[in-house]
This record gives C-alpha cells, structure tokens and sequence, in this order.
C-alpha cells in the first residue's frame, strides 16, 4: 500500500484516508442492550418464581392427554398387537409411521446445538437449549412405537446385545438392529449433550439459591410465606448443586468445557445424520417399490430437519410470548429458523419430485405404479395433504412480511408437522398397500387404539416439556451472554468503533 | 483461619482479561479467572495448554469401535453362527452400523468424562463458595482468585498486584 499512495496524487491519497470501510449492519442477537445481570435474572426467574396458573392448566390438560398412550399401550399389552390397524398386506402402520415422525422432530435439536455450533452460528445459543429438551422428549416418545410393535413388550431387550435364555444373539445384518443401535445412541448423546450444557445453569441456580439463602430477606413475606420460600430455596441449593457438580465458573473449567461441547458437537453432528440415514434404511434395505430406493437417506434427513425446526417454531414462539423473550429470541432467530424451513422444504420438494423421474427414468414398471399409485391411487388424500404442506406452505417463507407475522408463522410451522407425519405415511402405507401382485393388495386404516395412542404422544410430549420449562434454565446463560458485545475481551465498547484488533 | 485465596473484581470483560494477562506475566501459577461465560481467548490470556478433553474422546471411540467390531463377531460369527440371506458370518460390511454407533457413543461418554476429569469434577465444596462477592460470579461478577498455594503468594504484595492491574472489591477467602 505504501508504495501505492506514494505514487498517487497527494489530495487523492487524502482522500483515501478518509475514506472508512463500510460496517455491515448485523442484528444483534440479544436487543434493547440488557446486561449480564438481566439475562442471569431473566433465565433464572423463570424456575426461581411461582408456578403461573396456565403451567398447571397445560400440565392437566397434557396429563390427561397423554393418559391415552396410556390406555392404547395397556390395552395393547392386555390384548395383543391385533389391536393395531396392522395387518397384512400392511405389516408396518402407524407404528413406524409414528416413530420416523417422532425421531424426526429430534433432529432439528441436535442440529441447532451441533452443527450450529460447528458453524459458528451465534444464532443457536437462545434456542438450543429448549431444541434439545424437545430432540430428548421427541426421541421418548419415538421409542413407544418399534417397542410396543413387538407385541411382547416384556422381551424387548432380546434386541439388546444381552446374553438371553435362549443363546439367541441379536441380528446384525437387519436394519432393524442398527436402528437398535442408532436411536438408543442417540437418545443417549442428546442427554449428555443437554445436561452437559446444562451445568454452568445449575451452577448459576445454585449459587442464587445460596446468595438468598445468606442474604435471608425474603421482602414482604409473612413468617409462613418465609419459611417456604427459605424451605424451597434449601432444595434448590442441594437439587441444583448435585447436578451442577460444583461447577466454579472457573476459566480452566470454561476451557475444557468449551472443548467438550465442541468435540460433542463434532460427534453428533454425524450421529444425527447417521440416525435418519439409517432410519431410511429401514425402508431403502428391502425390495419394495417405492422404498427400494438410494434417495432415501439424504431425504430423510431433509425431512427430519424440516420437521424439526417446524416443531421448535411451534414450542418456541409460545414460550417468547409468555415469559417475554422478545429480548433473546429476535426476529433475527424466527427469520433464521423461517429461512431453515424454507429451504429443508425445498429439498423435500426436489426430493420428491426426483423420486418420481427416476421412476419413470429407471423403466421399472413396479417402481413407476408405485409412484403413480400414491399420488392418484386410493391415497391421493394423503399425497395432496403431504405434497402442499411440506412444498407449497414453506414457500411462503420467501416473504419478509409472513416471516415478521409470528401467528401465521406459528400456524405454519404447525402445517409442516402435519405434512410430515403425512410423509411418512404416504410412504409406508402406499407401499404396501399396493405392491407388486394386486391379489395381495389391501387397504389400511387404524383403528381407535393407534389413534389414541398417538394422539396421547403429544400429550406426554407437553408432560415432559413442560415439567422442563418449569424445572430446568430454557436458555444456556453463559453462551447467550457470550455472543452479547459486552462478552468480548477485545473492547467491543458502545464508544469505540470496531471491536478488533 | 488460614487464607485460601484473594479475590479480585474487573469492571468489564476487557479489563477482566488484560487483567489475567498481566497475572500470567507476573508469573503465578495457582490461580484462575471466575466469569459466568466463556471468555474468548481467555485460556492463552492465562497461559494455559490445550485442553486434554479430546483425548479421553479418542480412548473413548477407540473403545466403542472395538468393542462394536468385537461383540458382532462374536455373538454372529463365534457363539451362535447362523446363515441370513446367504450372508458371511461376520464382515466389517454389513453390521458397520453398529460399530459406527457405538464409537460415537462411547466417545461422548469420554468426552463428558473427560470434562469431569480435567476439570476435578466432581468437587460440591470449594472455599470460595463461601465468599458473597464469589457468588456474585453467576450474576455478573468477574473475578480473578489468587491462591495461598501459589508459590509466589505474599498476603499483602499479591494483595497490592491485583490493586495495581485494576481490581476492586479485594477480599481474602480463608480455607
């Protein structure tokens, strides 16, 4: 440069000095300016104050709900898997239609806290932690399915590698077995993950708990109102301080914890595509048409991010609106989210869409019928309400002013979830309904105990994730405060200009 | 009552880590930085090597990976051999899954091992919990701790240093 402005003319070279380069405007990811305290005092309000009317209006409505899973599996055990639509030609109903489904809202946690991460993507830290309580309770709920499908629930550990009566050892060679392996895995990772993440925030609630406890003003209160808030905050302190393992905040702890959580998040980061990779193969591994196909992985994953973040959008906007978020959880993150959508929602389309030209591209007539079948056989309603919720309703998401309208995004994300369970469905069902000689054909509907059952998932689902709001920080406190200006070591001050040096 | 350690307080986050920059040149070992968030680039600020975490995630791996290679060949090839689909008795092929699973989860349990272990966790009691400006660390507190330990450690010339690089709020921890 220097030999450059030697050369140039001296007002043009003046010139060029005052010249600054322009600062790309970036949304900041916690508005309003709040500080340290106000993000600590903000998370850890919501655990620390009163349990609000509408969280036991929900948890008696989300118990009473899940009380039908309940009565679907007991009377299934009571009876028999008879008591599912399952029969043949249709060997495989909505139990597998209800566990891809459930595994696939999963992914979208994992992929917020792993892949985000390795991204570098500030965006994740409002939202990861309520993203992997869902992956967690959404894997729980996956779970029933293939465990109750084998009718014998009580032998379901003959699928483990355990030694059992019979010297029978689990198959490796079917891909039911690395389903085995992939889910119980993965369900495992999600938990270390999340509470691992979770121990800086049981650290911060234990000590608040302590500075209470020391401080012992509990304003305004009567002697009895005293002696319980005093009484739960003991709790707190020994609750929160066994799960916080004495976490000190200590910078050597930061830096073998931040190694840790990026080396997790290396490691999921593969496991989640595994899990859905190898969910597909389920179905990619047999003969079927329809099934029989290598696409399958890639879009299955597609699917399951999709679904994902239709799900977090579901739970998330909700939550900003009760607790007040609007501070942590931007327009930003819902544009983000919006955008993530869009574009898993794309792929889905594409994936469809490809599915079709190569069965007309691979001359087979079993895989075209299939194909042809499903979108205008006896389950074209499924098709349509697959085919226009997962492609057409996210297209929407091109639109500023719809990703801005929180309700319509909320309705949407709501249409993404529909469609995908419709996915799964047109899938399984389509394929074996019709298959390759029409005198084993037959028709598929499930019976009161599936729906119940399934319906009931949802309502464990709220169970579990409203027993988390309540009890467990919804937000990584320590990571939220790292993407803020004043976490930066390098003088990121309002005055100053830049912030690197 | 003997001292544990004496604690300071920056007002900010740069403050904070010129501050443990100075710690490090001044050349004491027994000591850290308390903040409720990860600082970036704090470690070097302190001196400290590469965290060992990843290394635990390594045994762990190699381990999942083995014993995935081990328990299909076994329980498929050695103990109870029986023909699928014309299939081999054992192949690194066709159960991949399952080694590949069980790398990736016995490699968390060595890295959420490994954070324990590095860090000397678990530890429910630490002198500092009982200072009230320490516990201010979950708020918004950030602390820098001298320990007695440290082999440079002189009650009032270590107390005069974290006066000199900037803190405030100085106080004695006992043990």
């Amino acid at each position: 440069m220097a030999t450059t402005s030697q050369e140039m003319d001296p007002a043009q070279a003046a010139l060029l000095e005052k010249v600054e380069p322009a600062e790309l405007y970036e949304q900041p990811l916690v508005t309003n300016n709040r500080d340290f305290n106000w993000v600590t005092n903000k998370i850890c309000g919501i655990v620390e104050a009163g349990t609000p009317t509408w969280w036991w209006v929900c948890m008696a409505v989300a118990l009473a709900t899940a009380s039908f899973t309940g009565m679907g599996l007991l009377w299934l055990v009571s009876t028999g898997v008879g008591v599912w639509g399952l029969a043949n030609p249709i060997n495989w109903g909505w139990a597998i239609v209800n566990f891809v489904f459930w595994i696939g809202i999963g992914h979208a946690g994992t992929l917020i806290s792993a892949v985000l991460c390795l991204l570098k993507q500030g965006w994740r830290t409002s939202i990861n932690r309520a993203a992997e309580a869902m992956t967690i309770f959404a894997v729980v709920c996956a779970g029933i399915f293939p465990l109750f499908h084998v009718g014998r629930v009580w032998f379901a550990w003959w699928l483990f590698p355990l030694p059992n009566a019979n010297a029978i050892w689990p198959q490796f060679r079917s891909p039911l077995e690395w389903d085995v392996f992939a889910v119980s895995t993965y369900g495992t990772v999600s938990v270390l993950f999340w509470y691992m993440g979770m121990i800086p925030d049981l650290g911060t609630l234990r000590d608040r708990a302590v500075q209470r406890l020391k401080a012992g003003a509990y304003e305004g209160a009567t002697e009895f109102k005293k002696k319980f808030a005093e009484g739960f905050d003991v709790f707190r302190k020994y609750f929160y301080g066994i799960f916080a393992m004495g976490w000190r905040n200590a910078g050597n702890h930061w830096r073998n914890y931040e190694m840790a959580y990026l080396v997790l998040a290396g490691l999921s980061t593969p496991l989640v595509l595994s899990v859905h990779t190898i969910v597909s193969f389920d179905f990619a591994v047999s003969q079927l048409p329809g099934w029989h196909t290598t696409i399958f992985p890639p879009y299955f994953v597609a699917g399951a991010i999709f679904s994902g973040f239709g799900m977090v959008l579901t739970l998330m906007l909700p939550l900003r609106a009760i607790f007040g978020l609007h501070d942590l959880i931007t327009q930003r993150h819902i544009d983000n989210m919006c955008k993530i959508c869009l574009g898993t929602g794309s792929i889905v389309g594409y994936a469809y869409i490809m599915e079709f030209f190569i069965a007309w591209y691979g001359a087979n007539p079993y895989e075209s019928f299939a194909f042809i079948n499903r979108a205008f056989g006896q389950y074209w309603w499924a098709y349509i309400m697959m085919f226009s919720c997962n492609v057409f309703t996210p297209q929407l998401f091109w639109f500023k002013k719809v990703r801005q309208n929180w309700a319509l995004v909320w309705v949407m994300s709501i249409l993404i979830n529909v469609g995908m369970w419709f996915e799964r469905f047109v899938i399984t069902v389509t394929s074996l309904a019709n298959d390759f000689l029409p005198s084993s054909w037959g028709y598929y509907s499930p019976t009161i105990v599936d729906i119940f059952t399934f319906f009931g998932t949802f309502g464990l689902f709220s169970v579990l994730f409203l027993l988390f709001v309540r009890f467990a920080p919804m937000m990584p406190i320590g990571e939220v405060k790292f993407v803020m200006p004043q976490g930066d070591p390098h003088g990121h001050h309002e005055d100053e200009k830049g912030g690197h040096h | 009552m003997a001292t544990h350690s004496i604690i300071a307080s920056f007002k900010d986050t740069p403050s904070f880590f010129h501050a443990a920059e100075k710690v490090r040149d001044a050349g004491y070992k027994k000591w850290d930085t308390y903040s409720s968030f990860p600082v970036h680039g704090m470690p070097e600020a302190q001196g400290q090597p590469r965290s060992k975490v990843p290394v635990f995630t390594f045994l762990g791996g190699v381990t999942g990976f083995t014993l995935g290679t081990f328990i299909v060949w076994y329980m498929g090839a050695y103990d109870y051999p029986l023909i699928v689909g014309g299939k081999p008795f054992f192949s690194p092929i066709f159960p991949f899954p399952i080694m590949y699973e069980l790398t990736i989860l016995l490699a968390a349990f060595g890295t959420l091992g490994g954070m324990f272990i590095t860090n000397l966790l678990p530890q429910h009691h630490n002198p500092l919990f009982e200072s009230d400006t320490f516990l201010e660390v979950a708020g918004d507190r950030l602390v820098i701790a001298i320990e007695s330990r440290d082999p440079k450690f002189d009650s009032a010339a270590t107390r005069q240093f974290l006066e000199e690089i900037g803190g405030t709020d100085i106080e004695e921890v006992s043990a």
